[in-house]
Parts: structure tokens; C-alpha cells; sequence
């Protein structure tokens, strides 16, 4: 499968909390293809950032597995490690985080690419061209990341991820940190980067509309688990899990006519702890939709369509309604199909 | 209809850099307005100067609250309508409440600073204001500490607190912005039910242009410490004037529509890039010209309708 | 082209570190102690040039000669050795001392310090236990144990010195290092593959360096402090070599009669302890980040 440049089966990720046992990760199936940029939302807990990390291999995953371009990374040594590293890079949310305080720019360029085996001389080559490549001029490299604005910070983080011409890049709320002129010249820097070099990416955000913004496919994630999956315009337009349907209805609309015509469906309740996640359907406490099966079985992903997943006991209910013409449409997309249930492979 | 506060010329400096030069603006009793505007544009320091919190930062300026100048009242007199008469609630729910008394506590603190009621009335009273902002099992809750407490419900916690007196002006500074959108959208219905029923008015602070379109009645823009645009929600939204404005909501990216569009941008930073004199927006303008060399006036556009900007007439 | 812009860029001058000098030149007792340090440190460096007798050379006729008298200018001691060039060369043993058993312990502080954050569980609890243990005794004690196994000599006493101060510094940079440990930016470097010891010595060294060189100063002090000590008890630098310290032992039978015997090197000790504790307090204030700004 060539088309497929990363994948994670049945990844699984826990930390242990005193005695508890925190499931950050609860078996997670997913597929990126190659130059393809999948979205990622969910809120906090909800175990985005811990796939993104374990992805790229920052954490190794308790169970499951990640295969990336065909091979699985578990246990790459040597040559194959460096390339893994080389291939497999990661924006942070916090630029000013990601950045040593007390290295330059350039430096921390340097350091990045010297640390994975390249020539000073290509090093010297290197860094003026992909700080060009995100936005900056090689007079930022000797300044120090205080000395920057949100933004420029971010495009060096930025810079650094490219810095080794990644196939797959991790894209960790990179924008949530920024204010909102500068959000816009991130979201089109990243847009570039992805059309020009055709990037993978995994774009992570708590931010829909940021999401539709970047991303061709949309994974939800509630609780360590993926609840949907679908292009984007199957997802906004016929969502098929009560929770990402109250997820969109949440998402403040720039925009006072329509924000104070919408039918609003407010969710009940807050969020679990993810350390102690409700029996059954771990949304049903907070669910519109809940009965009597919800509260004892845990329902599987299942595909309603070639497309579009979903985990939800009534998301065929839900994919009827919409193929009668159900919810109001927010753009024109892919009708999701009835029935066709199937098991995920 | 008389304003319930009337801020005019309001500066603030600290050292030599201002933090806030000149702001003015009027809130109508029960009113929302929505401060807008991006990390140091002095959306907050302007609500901590209404409120005192700056100690010696203000440098000019007046705020008149039902008749009294805030900025000129002693102590005494400003502890009385600080919490009573004009509440505020933080971004950060979790660092606002004191991490080791019990919630519950805090709530009732706040009930009998300003009321002289036994502890039992006030108990009995914070139990009522748990219910009110939807606190479930709300007996329970009152015992609980911060740390127990999640976001959303220490928000709703912070809510209770400064509503307990019934305030007539409530400034919320970035209420939801620590919070998940879903929890977001429950806080934000609880200040509109609240702010209905009560009467209250209420300074909403926030940067996301999403939430005021769905608040506030009118909406102020600020700009280095300058308010550059104020109107009508709907009229702001639909006509935006200021070129600062038209490029923020230009520069949003929306749930509904131009997902494959390039997003329209403001060059520049507001960290990098402020004039020194005349119009400050000017070096990132795309209308800047000569003129712009001069400050230009907050002047009305339409209805109700002001912008500080030499071409938007 | 509008999706990638370049920011215009106000080009301030690099200015971090100036801004600290001018934070530390505030501090004035901080200023006189960096000249006393130098003027301290040129006598001891240039003593073979400017003392104007061997330190070790006996005068008998000089015997207890006040200062200013047979053109000596600090006198002679009960040998009717000179005391100005005994102090030089005692400088030059004194302030070695301190400076090698600061090295000493910044060495073995950061390297159990870092060693223990770094990797953490049961090494990290075995490094920081002993830490506190070794905490736990007087350091002078211990000095003097281990001194009575000890040929004296200036190496040794730097060592020993230097091997019951090291805790202070391994506390520091452990706090400093477990603060680090889950930025992102060391994240980043992981993610990189870069080994353990290159992020700690170019991405976390440069951020701990500060409280380190504050602890340092201050170790240095204490380190001269305790070679005083330990000299002054017999157990340190072995006469005729001169420290301060056995200046003072020396001084000591005649104290009633010849008091400034004890006085100079006494003072010795004094400025140099109290100059490398101001310099010390300074650079805490200068390389607070949070006062960057001010």
C-alpha cells in the first residue's frame, strides 16, 4: 500500500497516575497518505497531542503500532532511525517554548541539522535557504527568539521543521498560540509548504475552522479513541457523531447574523477524566442521542460508506436523516451514504 | 438612555511606554460591549484601570459609573463598588480562585464583604448562585477545592462570585479563552441568560471575533491602545470601516465558507510594527498615505457608527 | 506571493548582555569588589615581581618589625619575614584554592545534579538522597575528617574543598534541569537525535548557567573561607608556604603585643570573601530574566 505514508494500528498510549491508569491513547486506527493533510480536533484530554507526539516517534506507544512508508518504526536502529528522524518532523503549539531562549536562530538551526549528521559547509548552505523557505530573511539568524514576534518565532520553528525536507510533518495547534493577523500568515505559510513540497501532515487543532481551513480529511478524537472520520466536506456538512455535530454548533461564527439565527445544541456537562472514562460509549453522559445501549457497549468505528467512519450506536439513524436531506448543509460536499456498515480493517 | 459608565481620555502608561492613550467609550445599563483586539492592544490593562488594579499606572483620563469618577474615588469608596457594583471575571479561572479555600467559601467571602448577612444566609446564598450558573449537585460542589474543579466549572464558580452582589457592570476579561469550544459555548450562554435577567451590563473582552458577533450589542476595536473603531455589532460586522478591522475579519479563517481561498492578511505584527506618531495602524496599512502622519480623530461614519481613520469617511 | 511575507524587522542591537552589565553596574559594592578581586589577583599573580623580599627569607634583627619601619611596609612577622610578600604569595595560594575548588565543585555538582534530573527515577532518587545526606554534615567536619587522611597540599585542600561543596550546585542545576526537561524545545532535539550529554550541554547548560555562576561566585568565597579555616587549625597549607590562613595561626601567640600581624591577613580574607559574596549577590539581580526588561 504506497498510497498510505503513515500509519498507526491499534496505537495505544498509557501513563500510569499513581494507581490509576490514564488511556491517553485507547486504540487508535488511522491513515495519512502521502501529501495528504489530515485533520485532527478534539479538546483538551482528548489525546490529539499524545497521537501527534507518538507519530513521530517523540514517545514510544504502549501497545499498537506506527508504520510509516511501509516499514514498522519499532526498533529502527542506524541508517533507517536517521532517516525515520529526517522524514518525520513536528511544529509545536508554543513557539517561544520550541525555541531555545539562549540560542539564535540560526544556531538552533544549526544544532538541528548538524545533531543529525550534516556537513558544516552544507549547514552554512542550508540555513538561509529554508529560512527563506518560511517566511524570514537570513537576518534573523543571529537574533535571539526574543527578540522576534509571535509569528516570525513561529516561521522559525517552522524553518527547523523543514529544515531536513520532511515527508511528514506533525502540526501541533500551531496557531493557537498566535493572535489573529498573525494566525492568517501562519495558516497560509503552512498551506504553501504542503502544496509546494507535498507534505503529509497531521494537523492538530481545537480550532474547526482553522481546520478547514488546512485539512482535505477530518479526524474527531474524544477521550483517546477517534469517534469520526471523514473529508471535510462530508463531516461539516452530514456529521454523523453526536459529539462533532455539537463540536460545529459550538464554533462561534464570525459573523452576528448567522451566529444569532443558528440552532445551537449545547452539550451537557464536561468533559470526563480521561483517567476514568464513563462504561460504555465514552460520550453518552454528555450525549442527545443516548439510551439504553450506550451505557453498556462501547461502540466500534464503523464505516458508513467508503469514506466516512464513525463510532456511534446512532450514526446510522444520523447517516439516514442526512441522505434524506437532513441538517442544514454548511457547504455543498459528499452526501454520506446509508447502511454499508463495516467493521474498520 | 442615560450611560451606566462613561469612560473619557482614559491613559495609561507604564514608564514611558502607554499602555492605553486615550480611550473613550460609553456602556448603556444592561448593555454588552465587546473590546476587541490583539495581545497588547490594552483590551485588559483598560478593564484593570476601571477597575484600580494598576496602582499609579493611570496617568489620565475620567470614569464615571452611575455619577462617580472611578478613577477619582478613595479607597474606601472604590473597595465599596469594586465586587459590588462592578465585578470582573479573568481568563485563567484556575489561578483567579485561591487554590487552598475551599470553593464554596470563596463564594460566600464575596457575598459578606459587601452584605451584612450571617454565614448561614450567605451559605444558603452561594448554594442558590451554584444552581443559577448550572453547577450540578451544587452542595457537593461548594466543598470542593479549585484543583478538584475543571475549567469550565471554575469558571462558572468565578461566575457565581461576581454576581453574588448583583453587580450592574460585569467586566469579563477573556472569559472563555482558556476554555474547550464546547465548555465555551456553555459559559457564554450563562453570561447572556444572567446578563438578560439581571439587567447587567457587561465589557466583554476577547480577541476572537467569533464570540462578540454572537454577545455583544456593540463592539469597540483597539489598536495599540487606541480604540479605532466602535459600532453597532451587526453594522461592524456587515460595513467595517477601519482598515484594521476589515483585516482582521478579512484574516479569520471561517467555519462556513472560503475553505480553499488563501486567507487575506495583515502584514506585519503588532509587536513589531506600531508608529510612533500620527496613525498607528499606518505601517501595516494598505491606505496609508502622507495624511495618515497625523492622529486621526474617532469620528462617526454613520449611525452610531466611529472609526479613527483619515480614508474611511 | 503574498503568502509567504517577509516581516519587516526592527533591527534592535543585540543587546541582552549589555543590559546586564548595566544592571550589574548598579550594584556599587559589587563594582569595588570586582576591583578589589583584581587588585587582590594582580598582587597574587605578579607577586614574584612585586614583592620586595622572599617571603621566605628569615631576618632575625627584623624580628616583629612594625609596619613602615625597616623599609617594610606591612612589617615582619615573629621570623622577621615580610609580611607584604608573604601576604602576595599567600594571595596567590589562597585565591587558587578558591578558584579550583569552585571548578571542583561546579564539576561534580552538574554532573550529579544533571546526571540525576536527566534520567531520572532510582538514579535520580539514589544522587539527590546522597545529596541531602552529604548536606546533612557541617562541611568543616567533614573537611577536617578527611584532611586527617590527607597529605595537605594545594591540590588536595582544593579537592577536598571541592568534594564537600558540591551540593548546593547539584540541587541547582537539578531544579533547573527537571524545569527544562519537558520544554519543547528539548522536545525538538530528541526528536532530532541528538545523544542525552549534547542536550544537556548545548540546549540546557546555556539556560542554567545563570544560578550556576551566582553559586559559583558564592562557592568561591566559601572555598577560601575554608582553606582559612583549615590552614588556621594546622590541618591546610603547611608553613613556610604562606596561606592566610596559617598567617593568622602564626599571628596568633603574639596577638596581645602584635596585633596587626593578625590584622592583614585577617583583612585579606575579609575583602576577598566579602568582594566574591557582593559580585555574587550582583550577578543574581543582573541575571534575573525576570527584570530583563527593567
Amino acid at each position: 500500500m504506497s498510497t498510505k505514508l503513515i500509519e498507526a494500528i491499534g496505537l495505544a498510549r498509557h501513563y500510569r497516575l499513581g494507581t490509576r491508569v490514564l488511556r491517553a491513547l485507547d486504540g487508535v486506527d488511522l491513515a495519512i497518505g502521502r501529501a495528504e493533510t489530515l485533520g485532527l480536533v478534539g479538546e483538551s484530554g482528548s489525546g490529539k497531542s499524545t497521537l501527534g507526539r507518538t507519530l513521530v516517534g517523540l514517545q514510544p506507544p504502549s501497545r499498537g503500532s506506527v508504520r510509516f512508508d511501509g516499514m514498522d518504526t519499532k526498533g529502527a536502529t542506524g541508517a533507517v532511525l536517521r532517516q525515520l528522524r529526517r522524514r518525520r518532523q513536528l511544529v509545536f503549539q508554543d513557539p517561544s517554548g520550541a525555541l531555545n531562549p539562549r540560542m539564535t536562530i540560526g544556531a538552533t538551526l544549526t544544532e538541528h541539522l548538524r545533531v543529525q549528521g550534516w556537513e558544516r559547509a552544507a549547514v552554512r548552505a542550508r540555513v538561509p535557504q529554508v529560512l527563506a523557505a518560511a517566511g524570514l530573511s537570513a537576518a534573523h539568524a543571529p537574533r535571539y527568539p526574543h527578540e522576534l514576534s509571535g509569528g516570525q518565532r513561529q516561521r522559525a520553528v517552522i524553518a527547523r521543521a523543514i529544515s531536513t525536507d520532511p515527508d511528514f510533518l506533525v502540526a501541533d495547534e500551531p496557531v493557537s498560540a498566535l493572535d489573529v493577523s498573525t494566525r492568517a500568515q501562519i495558516i497560509n505559510l503552512l498551506r504553501s509548504l504542503q502544496r509546494d513540497r507535498g507534505l503529509g501532515m497531521l494537523f492538530i487543532s481545537h480550532d474547526l475552522s482553522v481546520v478547514a481551513h488546512m485539512c482535505s480529511r477530518v479526524a474527531v478524537m474524544y477521550l483517546g479513541r477517534i469517534v469520526e472520520l471523514a473529508p471535510r466536506e462530508a463531516l461539516f456538512a452530514a456529521p454523523l457523531h453526536p459529539y462533532t455535530v455539537a463540536l460545529l454548533s459550538a464554533v462561534p461564527l464570525p459573523d452576528p447574523v448567522r451566529e444569532r439565527s443558528r440552532n445551537r445544541i449545547i452539550l451537557r456537562g464536561e468533559p470526563p477524566d480521561p483517567a476514568d472514562p464513563p462504561p460504555g460509549c465514552r460520550f453518552h453522559p454528555r450525549c442527545r442521542l443516548a439510551s439504553a445501549i450506550c451505557t453498556r457497549v462501547d461502540p466500534p468505528l464503523r464505516w458508513f460508506g467508503p469514506h466516512h467512519a464513525a463510532a456511534c450506536h446512532h450514526a446510522g439513524e444520523q447517516a439516514a436523516a442526512s441522505a434524506a436531506g437532513g441538517p442544514v448543509r454548511i457547504n455543498a460536499g459528499r452526501p454520506a451514504e446509508e447502511g454499508g456498515a463495516g467493521q474498520m480493517r | 438612555m442615560t450611560a451606566l459608565l462613561e469612560v473619557r481620555d482614559l491613559r495609561v502608561a507604564f514608564g514611558a511606554a502607554a499602555a492605553v492613550d486615550g480611550v473613550s467609550f460609553t456602556v448603556a445599563p444592561g448593555e454588552t460591549l465587546g473590546l476587541v483586539g490583539e495581545s497588547g492592544c490594552g483590551k485588559s490593562t483598560t478593564a484593570l484601570a476601571l477597575m484600580r488594579l494598576l496602582h499609579g499606572a493611570v496617568t489620565g483620563g475620567s470614569a464615571h459609573f452611575d455619577g462617580r469618577d472611578l478613577l477619582a474615588l478613595d479607597r474606601p469608596a472604590m473597595r465599596g463598588v469594586r465586587g459590588a457594583e462592578i465585578a470582573m471575571i479573568f481568563q485563567d479561572p484556575g489561578t483567579a480562585l485561591h487554590p487552598l479555600i475551599r470553593v464554596g467559601e470563596q463564594v460566600t467571602e464575596a457575598i459578606r464583604a459587601h452584605q451584612a448577612v450571617s454565614a448561614a444566609v450567605a451559605r444558603a446564598r452561594a448554594l442558590d448562585l451554584f444552581r443559577q450558573v448550572g453547577i450540578a449537585t451544587p452542595e457537593l460542589r461548594l466543598r470542593a477545592y479549585p484543583h478538584q474543579l475543571s475549567g469550565g466549572m471554575c469558571q462558572r464558580v468565578m461566575i457565581a462570585a461576581a454576581i453574588a452582589c448583583s453587580p450592574r457592570l460585569l467586566l469579563a476579561d477573556e472569559p472563555t479563552t482558556a476554555l474547550d469550544v464546547t465548555v465555551q459555548a456553555q459559559i457564554l450562554e450563562l453570561l447572556q441568560t444572567i446578563s438578560r435577567a439581571t439587567g447587567m451590563a457587561v465589557i466583554l473582552i476577547t480577541h476572537d471575533l467569533g464570540v462578540v458577533a454572537g454577545m455583544a450589542d456593540r463592539v469597540a476595536v483597539m489598536y495599540a491602545g487606541r480604540i479605532v473603531e466602535m459600532a453597532p455589532t451587526a453594522a461592524l460586522f456587515a460595513a467595517p470601516a477601519h482598515p484594521y478591522t476589515r483585516g482582521l475579519l478579512g484574516a479569520v479563517p471561517r467555519l462556513d465558507q472560503g475553505w480553499d481561498d488563501e486567507l487575506p492578511i495583515i502584514p506585519g505584527s503588532v509587536a513589531t510594527a506600531i508608529a510612533a506618531s500620527g496613525c498607528r495602524f499606518a505601517p501595516r496599512c494598505p491606505r496609508a498615505d502622507r495624511s495618515c502622519r497625523a492622529t486621526p480623530p474617532l469620528a462617526p461614519v454613520a449611525e452610531g457608527h466611529l472609526a479613527a481613520c483619515w480614508h474611511s469617511g | 506571493m503574498s503568502d509567504i511575507l517577509l516581516e519587516e524587522i526592527p533591527l534592535p542591537a543585540p543587546a541582552g548582555r549589555s543590559h546586564v552589565l548595566r544592571r550589574f553596574v548598579r550594584h556599587r559594592l559589587a563594582v569595588l569588589g570586582v576591583v578589589l578581586i583584581a587588585l587582590l589577583g594582580i598582587g597574587a599573580a605578579g607577586a614574584p615581581w612585586l614583592a620586595p623580599h622572599d617571603p621566605d627569607e628569615i631576618a632575625i634583627s627584623e624580628r616583629y618589625a612594625p609596619p613602615f619601619t625597616a623599609g617594610r611596609v606591612l612589617g615582619a612577622d615573629d621570623l622577621g619575614r615580610d609580611v607584604f610578600s608573604r601576604l602576595l604569595y599567600a594571595g596567590r595560594i589562597s585565591l587558587a584554592v578558591g578558584v579550583a575548588a569552585m571548578l571542583v565543585t561546579l564539576i561534580v555538582g552538574f554532573a550529579i545534579g544533571a546526571f540525576a534530573a536527566y534520567y531520572g527515577g532510582w538514579i535520580d532518587t539514589l544522587l539527590m538522597r546522597l545529596t541531602d545526606v552529604m548536606l546533612c554534615f557541617p562541611s568543616v567536619f567533614l573537611l577536617l575528617f578527611v584532611a586527617a587522611f590527607v597529605t595537605p597540599g594545594l591540590g588536595s585542600i582544593a579537592l577536598m574543598i571541592g568534594l564537600t561543596c558540591w551540593m548546593e550546585i547539584a540541587r541547582i542545576v537539578h531544579a533547573q534541569i527537571l524545569a527544562l526537561k519537558s520544554a519543547d524545545f528539548i522536545a525538538a532535539a530528541e526528536l532530532a537525535g541528538a545523544p542525552a550529554w549534547r542536550i544537556v550541554l548545548r540546549q540546557i547548560l546555556p539556560n542554567t548557567l545563570a544560578p550556576i555562576l551566582v553559586a559559583a561566585t558564592l562557592n568561591t568565597a566559601n572555598a577560601i573561607l575554608l582553606e582559612s579555616y583549615i590552614s588556621f587549625l594546622g590541618y591546610g597549607i603547611q608553613p613556610p608556604q604562606a596561606s592566610w590562613g596559617n598567617m593568622l595561626t602564626n599571628a596568633q601567640s603574639d596577638f596581645q603585643v602584635d596585633a596587626w600581624l593578625a590584622f592583614f591577613p585577617g583583612l585579606a580574607i575579609t575583602l576577598a570573601v566579602a568582594s566574591f559574596n557582593f559580585i555574587g549577590d550582583a550577578l543574581r539581580d543582573a541575571l534575573d530574566p525576570r527584570l530583563r526588561d527593567a
